[in-house]
C-alpha cells in the first residue's frame, strides 16, 4: 500500500555493502529489512501494521463508534439472553443410499488443470462438496494436491459464476439455443460442414476425443482447433524433433540421483508436478534414506520454487538457456550443432564440466528436465543428452501421446485466424477457454471472430469472449458432470459428479452430442457409451464400480514407446539481443482462469510473496539500471504494443529481462478478479509467445500499491532458518548449529513444577528439506478451517487471516542469494505467551498440549497476538466471512466454526480431525494409531514435508522426526517449548562447482 | 452560608450509593436467573410441529426402540431426523388416510423434506457427538428426559454449558450400562456409586474438559 516498506527508492547498493559486512543479516526477507527502514522496523514491532484497525469507509470511524455505544456496551450482559433463533431441521424424504446424516462419503474424482488430471478424493456432507484431497491410489497425486485442486470448491460455489444460457446478452434457454444450433447444422449439411470450427482447449478426455473424431466423420468439412494459452506447444515440438514424431515424456524422479531442470518450474507447475516433488522429496528424507539424497541443479531466468529448493541453481538470462543446454550436450559429446560455450558467461560456463561429470557418474539414474516455457530446441537436447545418459526408459519415460490429439496449438490457432479473416468460418464452437482475452496479439482473434456468423462459447463464468459470443453456454463444474481425463502417465479417471449443477449449466460432452444431433444426450451416457465398448468385456458394471471407488480405470497408463533420436534434431533457435521479457503463468490464477478465486488471489505467490497482483519482475542491478523501485509503473513497450506494469524487484532474477504472469487485468470478470493487475497478453505475441528480445521500459512516473505480506509477521531471532551443506552435516552433525548463538533453556530451569502430559500430547515437524514452498498447504488450511478472504486493500494493511504462512527467506547476496521457504502457523508452545495475558481465559493449554482457542470467550483484547513472538494469530478485524451468500454457505466446512468480526482466531492442529479420531479410537476401544491423525496441510502437502503426531509415542514419525540432529524449534531460547518444530535444510552440494558465495559452507564462521 | 441541601440528602445519598450496590448485584441476579430460564433456554417448552408426533405413543405404547427412527446415533455426531420413508413404512398402512399425517403423505408423494422445528438446538460454537456418548454409557434419559412419556417433544434439560460441565467433570453417576443405553426405563442398582466406579474404568470414561473437547 502507499505506506508500504517497499515504497520508498532503496540505494541498492548501499544494501550490498550491509550484505557483505559483518553486521549485515544472514537471512532476510525484503531489501527493506536489509535497509532497516522505519516502515520496516514498525512491522517487526507491533503485532500488525499500523492503521491494521482504522474502519476505512465509515466517517465516523471505529474509535468513534465504540465511543457512541459505550453506553449500550454496559448493557453487554444482555447479549447472553438472546434468544436463539428457530431452526429446522429437514430430513430426506427418501435418504440417498450409503448417507448417514452427520457424516461425510468421500468420492474419487479428478481436477484438470491444463487437460491434465490430477486424481482426487472429495468430501460431501449431506451432498455438498465441501473438501478436496488428494487421491493416494492416483499416479499424479498420491495423496497430495496443489492449491489449484483445493481451490476448485470455491469455483464451484463461486457466486459470480455464469447461471444462465445467454443469447446476444440475454437470457435464453438451453431448448432455444438447441433449435438455432440444429437450424445452423441443415445449413451446415449441405456443405459437409465446411464451415464449423470447434475451438478446444488441450484435450485429454477420451470421451470428448471420440466425439471431435465423430464430428469430423459426421461433417468432413468441420475443424477442430485446439489452443491453451500455457500451451506445450515446445514440449511436444521438442518431441518431434528428437524423435521424429509426438509422444509424451514423464520423469521417474524416485529413481534419480542427479536432476537438472532447465527453466521451467518442475516441482510445483505442470502435468505430474506432485508427483514429482513427491518423488524428488521422498530422495531427501536423509534420515530415512541412510544419509543419502538426491541432487538437483536448476538453470532459470525466473525464481520458481524449484530454483529455490535446488543444491545448485544457476541464474542465467532467457536466451542463453539454450546455448547452455547445447554446451553441456557438446561436453557430453551429444551430437549437437551450432555455437556452444562461447556465448555464455563465465558463471555458467563453470557449471558446464562439473554438472557434466555428475551426469556422467549417474548414468541411467539422472534427468535433464526443460520446463515447457523453453524453446523446443532446449527440449530436443534435452531428450538426446537423457538418451546418451541412458536415461529413457528409466528415469525418463517416452510414451504414446496422452492428448487426444496432439497438435501445434499456435499453428492451430493461427489457422483459425486466418480463416475466420477470409470468412470460411461460419459457425464458431469455443469449448472453455477465453480466447478473446489469451489469444496471441498479434492474432488480433476478437477483431476476427466478428466475421463468423454463429458463435457459441462454452464457459464457467461470462468472460471476454462470452461478450463477443452470440450464445454462452454455462459449463458445468467438473464437481458437477460427468467426464473423464488422462494424468501426466496416460492414466485415465472417470470424473464423478458430487452434486446436480448448481445453475443450468451443460458440460463440454453435453455441449458436442447437441452438436453431433443427440441433445438429450447426458454427459453420463457420454462418457458410459465410450468405455462401455472397451472396458471390462462382459463385466462392464463391475469394471465401471470398480474404476468410479479407485478414482482411476485401470490399465490406461500410456504405452511406452521405443525411440530413436533423430539425426539433425538440434535446429539453433534465433536468441535476440537487448532487454528480455518471459512470460509465465501465474503462481496463483494461472491463466486467468481462477481470476475469480479469492483462495487463490490472496495466497501469497511462493517468491515474490505478492498478492492479488501481477508485475514486471526485475533484478536488483536491472531495477538499478531503470532507475526503478518497487511499485513504480512502467511502460512495457514490444513490437509496438504496450502495457503498463508495477516494478517488482526480484533477488535472484536474471538480468537484462523483465518476468510478466498471465491472467491478469480481466476486462470481463467477476467481483473478486475485477481491477487486478495488467494483461500481459497484450504485448505477447506468437513469434514471442514464451521470451521475446528487444523490450522497452519507459518510467511513468506513477506508482501502484501492491499488497506483499514478505514483511508482515517478521520475527526477530537469529537462527530462524538452520541449514548446512550435506557433507558438513555427514562429518559434524552439529554443524547445522553454526551461527546459532542461543539455545533452549533446560527443562527444569523453571521454579514451578512443569505439566505432566500423560495421554497424547500433539505435535507436528516441518521438513525444511522437503518443502518446496509451494503454498498448497495455505490453500489446504484456507478451506479446511472456513478462513476468509479479506480482499487486496486489507492484505496491504496486514489483516490476512492465512492461519499458516510459509515465509521465505534469502541468504547471501543482493543478486543471486539462496532462498529457504518455512511454513509458519501456531506452535502450540507449552509455556504460550498468548495464555496468561488474556483476561477472559479465552485462549488456555489442552491436557494434550493444544494451544485452544475459544471463540465464544474472545473479546477482541488482541493481547494474546501481541504477546505472540510467532506472530501466527490472526484478528477477524471486521466482518470478513460472508454470511449471506447462499451458494457460499454451502460451501463450508461444518466441523468448524465460522467465525465472526472481533474475534481472534489461529491454527488449531485441525482440532475437528483430532476429535474425530479420538472419537473412532475410543469408540473402538484402541489408542489413536500413528498417522491416523492427518492435518489438512500435512494432506495436502506433495513433499511430506509435514507431519503431525503424538510426542509421547516414541515410535511416532513426529517423535523420530524430533530425534534427528536436525531438529530445532523456532525462538526456543525464550523458553515457549513449540510444539511446532522444524528439521533444518541439507544441500546436497558438488564440490567440485563453483560456489555461490552464500552455499552453506562458504558460510563458516 | 445558608445550608444547600436539605438534611435528609444524607440519607438519600447514602441510601442511594448502597441501593446502587444492591441494584446492580440484584439486576446480575435478574440477567443471570433470567439466562438460565426457560424463556432463553426453551427448556420444557413444547414447540409446534408440522405433525404432532407422539414419542408418547410410539415408544411407551408400541415399544419401538430409539433406533428404528434415530438409527446414526451409535456412527454419527448427530442423532438423526427419520426420513418420510421410515413414518411411510408403517403409515401406508396405519392411518393412511389421517388427515393429520397428510404432511407425511405429502412429502412422501412429493419429496420434499417434512420441516421439523428443532427441539435440541445447541449454538454453532458448540460441537456435541451422539455417537461417542452413546458408546460411553450416557443413557438417552439421561439427558432426554422420560421421552417416553412426553405426548409433544420437548427440551428437558436448559442445554447451558453449567449444565454439559457437570457432567464432563463428574461422568460417574449418569454412566449405565451400554446394553441400557436405549432403554428408558432402566433403573439404576442400588449401589450407583459402585457401578460408576465400574463403568468408569470398563468403559475409559475421563473426565473431558479441554475447551476443544466442544469448541473449535
Amino acid at each position: 500500500m502507499s505506506d508500504s516498506p517497499n515504497s520508498t527508492p532503496l540505494d541498492l547498493a548501499a544494501l550490498r555493502e550491509r550484505l557483505a559486512s559483518e553486521r549485515g543479516p544472514r537471512f532476510w526477507r525484503s531489501l527493506a529489512e536489509i535497509a532497516e527502514t522505519p516502515a520496516f522496523d514498525d512491522l517487526l514491532r507491533h503485532e500488525f501494521p499500523a492503521g491494521a484497525d482504522v474502519w476505512e469507509g465509515d466517517a465516523a470511524g471505529r474509535r468513534n463508534f465504540l465511543k457512541l455505544m459505550g453506553a449500550s456496551l454496559a448493557l453487554a450482559g444482555l447479549a447472553g439472553c438472546t434468544k436463539q433463533p428457530e431452526e429446522r431441521i429437514l430430513p430426506f424424504a427418501r435418504t440417498p443410499e450409503e448417507t448417514i446424516p452427520g457424516m461425510p462419503l468421500f468420492f474419487a474424482s479428478a481436477v484438470t488443470l491444463g487437460g491434465y488430471a490430477d486424481g482426487v478424493l472429495v468430501e460431501s456432507h449431506m451432498g455438498r462438496p465441501t473438501k478436496i484431497e488428494g487421491n493416494p491410489g492416483h499416479p499424479a497425486s498420491l495423496g497430495a494436491t496443489n492449491s489449484f485442486g483445493q481451490a476448485a470448491v470455491l469455483s464451484l460455489y463461486d457466486p459470480d459464476r455464469s447461471q444462465v444460457v445467454t443469447n446476444v446478452g440475454r437470457i435464453s434457454s438451453w431448448l432455444a439455443f438447441v433449435g438455432e444450433l440444429t437450424r445452423q447444422l441443415e445449413a451446415q449439411k449441405l456443405k459437409s460442414g465446411a464451415g464449423i470450427r470447434v475451438l478446444t482447449e488441450t484435450v485429454t478426455s477420451p470421451s470428448l476425443g471420440e466425439q471431435l473424431r465423430r464430428l469430423s466423420q459426421q461433417y468432413p468439412g468441420a475443424r477442430w482447433h485446439q489452443y491453451d494459452v500455457c500451451s506445450r506447444d515446445a514440449v511436444r515440438e521438442g518431441a518431434r524433433r528428437a524423435f521424429g514424431e509426438y509422444t509424451e515424456t514423464y520423469y521417474r524422479l524416485e529413481r534419480a540421483q542427479v536432476i537438472v531442470a532447465l527453466g521451467g518450474d518442475l516441482l510445483t507447475q505442470g502435468p505430474g508436478s506432485l508427483r514429482y516433488t513427491r518423488d524428488f522429496a521422498r530422495g531427501r528424507k536423509f534420515e530415512d534414506t541412510d544419509g543419502r539424497m538426491n541432487r538437483l541443479y536448476a538453470v532459470e531466468s525466473v525464481p520458481t520454487p524449484t530454483g529455490a529448493s535446488a543444491d545448485h541453481r544457476l541464474r542465467l538470462e532467457p536466451r542463453l538457456i539454450e546455448p547452455f543446454a547445447r554446451a553441456l550436450a557438446a561436453e557430453l559429446a551429444v551430437a549437437a550443432n551450432g555455437p556452444a560455450a562461447e556465448a555464455l558467461p563465465e558463471a555458467a560456463r563453470a557449471w558446464i564440466t562439473p554438472l557434466a561429470a555428475d551426469l556422467l557418474a549417474n548414468r541411467g539414474a539422472c534427468v535433464v528436465a526443460a520446463g515447457p516455457e523453453q524453446p523446443a530446441a532446449v527440449h530436443a537436447l534435452a531428450h538426446a543428452i537423457n538418451a546418451a545418459l541412458g536415461n529413457l526408459g528409466q528415469t525418463v519415460m517416452v510414451t504414446e501421446p496422452v492428448e487426444a490429439q496432439p497438435a501445434d496449438q499456435l499453428g492451430s490457432l493461427r489457422e483459425l485466424a486466418a480463416d475466420m479473416e477470409a470468412g470460411r468460418v461460419e459457425m464458431l464452437i469455443v469449448l472453455g477457454g477465453n480466447p478473446v482475452y489469451d489469444a496471441p496479439a498479434d492474432f488480433d482473434f476478437a477483431a476476427k471472430l466478428d466475421s463468423v456468423a454463429f458463435r457459441v462459447h462454452l464457459s464457467a463464468d461470462h468472460n471476454e469472449t462470452s461478450e463477443l459470443c452470440h450464445w454462452h453456454i454455462p459449463e458445468t463444474h467438473s464437481l458437477e458432470a460427468w467426464g473423464d481425463a488422462r494424468a501426466y502417465d496416460g492414466t485415465v479417471s472417470i470424473i464423478q459428479p458430487l452434486i446436480q449443477p448448481l445453475y443450468a449449466g451443460k458440460s463440454a460432452l453435453e455441449l458436442m452430442a447437441a452438436v453431433l444431433g443427440n441433445p438429450e444426450s447426458q454427459s453420463y451416457d457420454v462418457v458410459r457409451e465410450y468405455w462401455r465398448g472397451r472396458l471390462g468385456g462382459g463385466d462392464f458394471d463391475r469394471v465401471w464400480r470398480r474404476a468410479l471407488h479407485d478414482g482411476i480405470v485401470p490399465g490406461t497408463a500410456a504405452a511406452p514407446k521405443a525411440v530413436q533420436i533423430q539425426a539433425g534434431f538440434d535446429q539453433p533457435g534465433e536468441g535476440g539481443e537487448g532487454m528480455a521479457i518471459v512470460f509465465r503463468p501465474d503462481a496463483t490464477i494461472w491463466d486467468g482462469r481462477f481470476a475469480n478465486n479469492g483462495w487463490l488471489q490472496e495466497q501469497p505467490k511462493p517468491m515474490t510473496l505478492l498478492t492479488w497482483d501481477n508485475v514486471a519482475l526485475v533484478s536488483p542491478a536491472t531495477a538499478e539500471e531503470l532507475g526503478v523501485a518497487n511499485e513504480d509503473v512502467v511502460e512495457l513497450r514490444l513490437g509496438g504494443r504496450s502495457v503498463e506494469a508495477p516494478v517488482w524487484i526480484s533477488p535472484g532474477h536474471a538480468d537484462h529481462a523483465v518476468t510478466v504472469t498471465l491472467g491478469y487485468g480481466r476486462s470481463r470478470v467477476g467481483r473478486v478478479g475485477a481491477g487486478a493487475g495488467f494483461n500481459a497478453n497484450a504485448i505477447r505475441s506468437s513469434d514471442g509467445f514464451w521470451t521475446a528480445a528487444g523490450l522497452e521500459v519507459v518510467k511513468t512516473g506513477r506508482k501502484h500499491p501492491l499488497a506483499c505480506v514478505q514483511d508482515h509477521a517478521s520475527m526477530e531471532g537469529r537462527d530462524l532458518i538452520r541449514r548446512a551443506g550435506l557433507a558438513d552435516y555427514r562429518e559434524d552433525p552439529d554443524a547445522m548449529k553454526h551461527g546459532v548463538h542461543h539455545e533452549a533453556p533446560a527443562k527444569d530451569m523453571s521454579l514451578y513444577p512443569g505439566f505432566e502430559y500423560n495421554g497424547y500430547a500433539w505435535g507436528l515437524a516441518i521438513d525444511l528439506n522437503a518443502c518446496t514452498g509451494c503454498n498448497g498447504c495455505t490453500t489446504a488450511c484456507t478451506a479446511e478451517n472456513n478462513i476468509p478472504v479479506v480482499g487486496k486493500d486489507k492484505v496491504g494493511r496486514g489483516r490476512e487471516m492465512h492461519w499458516l504462512r510459509v515465509d521465505r527467506y534469502y541468504e547471501g547476496d543482493l543478486e543471486d542469494p539462496e532462498t529457504y521457504h518455512q511454513p509458519v502457523m501456531c506452535m502450540h508452545c507449552e509455556n504460550a505467551p498468548c495464555e496468561p495475558v488474556c483476561p477472559v481465559g479465552a485462549t488456555v493449554h489442552s491436557s494434550e498440549g493444544l494451544n485452544d482457542m475459544v471463540y465464544n470467550r474472545c473479546v477482541g483484547t488482541r493481547y494474546c497476538s501481541n504477546n505472540c513472538p510467532y506472530k501466527v494469530r490472526r484478528f477477524n478485524f471486521l466482518h470478513y466471512s460472508d454470511y449471506d451468500t447462499p451458494s457460499l454457505k454451502m460451501m463450508r466446512n461444518p466441523d468448524v466454526t465460522v467465525r465472526s468480526r472481533g474475534v481472534m482466531e489461529k491454527c488449531t492442529y485441525c482440532v475437528q480431525r483430532i476429535n474425530a479420531a479420538r472419537i473412532d479410537s475410543e469408540k473402538e476401544g484402541r489408542q489413536i494409531r500413528d498417522g491416523e491423525i492427518v492435518t489438512a496441510c500435512q494432506q495436502a502437502c506433495p513433499a511430506e514435508a509435514i507431519v503431525f503426531g503424538n510426542i509421547n509415542d516414541p515410535e511416532s514419525k513426529v517423535s523420530r522426526m524430533r530425534s534427528s540432529q536436525r531438529h530445532y524449534g523456532l525462538l526456543e531460547e525464550i523458553n515457549t517449548r513449540p510444539r511446532t518444530t522444524y528439521l533444518g535444510k541439507l544441500r546436497n552440494l558438488n564440490p567440485e562447482m563453483p560456489r555461490a558465495a552464500a552455499a552453506p559452507e562458504a558460510a563458516h564462521g | 452560608m445558608p445550608q444547600i441541601f436539605h438534611p435528609s440528602t444524607n440519607t438519600i445519598s447514602k441510601v442511594s450509593i448502597f441501593g446502587a450496590a444492591f441494584f446492580l448485584g440484584g439486576f446480575s441476579w435478574l440477567m443471570m436467573s433470567l439466562n438460565r430460564s426457560s424463556y432463553v433456554t426453551r427448556a420444557d417448552v413444547t414447540r409446534n410441529q408440522p405433525v404432532p408426533f407422539s414419542h408418547k405413543h410410539h415408544v411407551q405404547g408400541l415399544g419401538l426402540d430409539c433406533r428404528h427412527c434415530h438409527w446414526p446415533v451409535e456412527q454419527s455426531s448427530f442423532a438423526g431426523i427419520p426420513p418420510t420413508k421410515t413414518c411411510m413404512t408403517c403409515h401406508s398402512q396405519v392411518w393412511a388416510d389421517s388427515e393429520m399425517l397428510e404432511p407425511v403423505r405429502e412429502s412422501y408423494r412429493t419429496d420434499r423434506s417434512i420441516e421439523w422445528v428443532r427441539v435440541h438446538d445447541l449454538p454453532d460454537f458448540v460441537y456435541f457427538n451422539h455417537s461417542i456418548h452413546v458408546s460411553k454409557g450416557v443413557g438417552c434419559v439421561s439427558c432426554h428426559g422420560q421421552v417416553d412419556e412426553m405426548p409433544l417433544m420437548r427440551q428437558q434439560s436448559n442445554l447451558t454449558m453449567e449444565w454439559c460441565w457437570q457432567c464432563h467433570e463428574h461422568p460417574g453417576p449418569n454412566l449405565r450400562p451400554r446394553e441400557e443405553v436405549f432403554n428408558p426405563n432402566w433403573q439404576p442398582p442400588a449401589d450407583r456409586v459402585a457401578l460408576a466406579e465400574k463403568l468408569m474404568t470398563e468403559y475409559n470414561v475421563r473426565s473431558a474438559l479441554d475447551c476443544s473437547t466442544c469448541h473449535r
